[in-house]
């Protein structure tokens, strides 16, 4: 879902670039001062993982492929703000190192996947923590939810910036984009409950939106907090 | 004993690498969700490349100089990978650095 240049006009580049720079700053401000020892190595690994994994083209249907983002997984191993920092990282290297996605549209692709992604993915995350029960199951569920609906709301935000930007007539490109991404987002949810499920089996105290889950009866006690 | 964050993190770069490297060779060619609707809606043809993608290191994740298409593709996300993990790191590792005197919480 990278938008290359000349998709968007100088306005919706402009706003969406300035929405992106006051993300990235305000993550990379919450990071100085809450960033712990673990989360240096996990954040470079998951920027790693999503880069990766975007490169995984699989196809849906009728001669069209998509592939994973990564801002729901990014989301529930760092949070929001740092799943912003995440997904900069990896959009920044695609646009310059592999020219994939524009350069003027950088701060577009980083405000439908890393912004809307991420925080939409917090917004989510934190609903389902309250009508769920703290489990290790429902929680797995709610993660394949909601990096579904990342990608179909990313592809929703994409439309509108192309509409506002008179590329194309919303109610031509709406359609379109959430038809495929609905199936794109199928993927999206796979990649992020298998990669959720086994960060869980190894490490749960790494995975940053599953700190309210209660300890499952087959695996160790690994919270330190419940220890203190 | 639980795993250490150093082996979760050898352990996971090494599943990226891996993907990146050996499978994304073999990953669909087709068009994307976008350039699939913005070709069906004829909207492509307003693509465009930066100046500055015209030098970039790896254009369309193939890298320079290899002749065999799949080769290109893996050594660029072999490259693409470490590069990406590399900054991540680094950028963590500084932020966290600064907060260094005050971190008695």
């Amino acid at each position: 879902m990278h938008i290359p240049d000349g998709f968007l006009s100088a306005d919706v580049a402009a706003a969406t670039g300035v929405v992106a720079v006051a993300a990235v700053g305000y993550g990379l401000h919450r990071a100085n001062r809450t960033l712990d020892e673990r989360q240096v190595p996990l954040l470079g690994v998951t920027a790693a993982f999503v880069f990766a994994a975007q490169m995984l083209n699989f196809p849906v249907a009728g001669g069209t492929s998509g592939h994973f983002l990564g801002a729901a997984l990014a989301t529930i191993l760092l949070g929001p703000w740092l799943a912003c920092l995440v997904l900069a990282v990896v959009l920044v290297v695609q646009a310059f190192m592999f020219a994939d996605g524009g350069v003027t549209a950088l701060g577009a692709n980083i405000f439908c996947m890393g912004v809307v992604g991420a925080l939409g993915s917090g917004l989510m995350l934190r609903a389902g923590r309250t009508v769920l029960p703290p489990r290790r199951t429902p929680f797995i569920g709610l993660c394949g939810v909601t990096a579904w609906l990342a990608v179909v709301v990313s592809a929703a935000v994409a439309s509108v910036l192309l509409a506002i930007s008179g590329t194309v007539p919303l109610a031509t490109v709406l359609p379109a984009m959430v038809g495929v991404h609905v199936f794109i987002g199928i993927g999206e949810a796979a990649i992020t409950v298998a990669a959720v499920a086994a960060v869980l089996a190894v490490r749960p105290d790494l995975v940053a939106a599953a700190e309210h889950l209660e300890d499952e009866p087959a695996s160790a006690p690994a919270a330190g907090e419940a220890l203190s | 004993m639980s795993t250490s964050v150093k082996l979760v993190t050898v352990l996971a770069l090494a599943v990226a690498v891996g993907l990146a490297t050996a499978v994304s060779p073999f990953a669909s060619s087709s068009p994307d969700g976008l350039e699939r609707v913005a070709h069906d809606k004829a909207f492509l043809d307003r693509s465009e490349l930066h100046a500055v993608q015209e030098d970039a290191p790896a254009p369309g994740y193939a890298f320079p100089g290899i002749r065999d298409a799949r080769v290109a593709t893996g050594v660029a996300g072999f490259a693409g990978t470490l590069v990406v993990f590399a900054l991540g790191f680094g950028m963590a590792a500084l932020l966290r650095r600064r907060e260094g005197p005050a971190a008695a919480r």
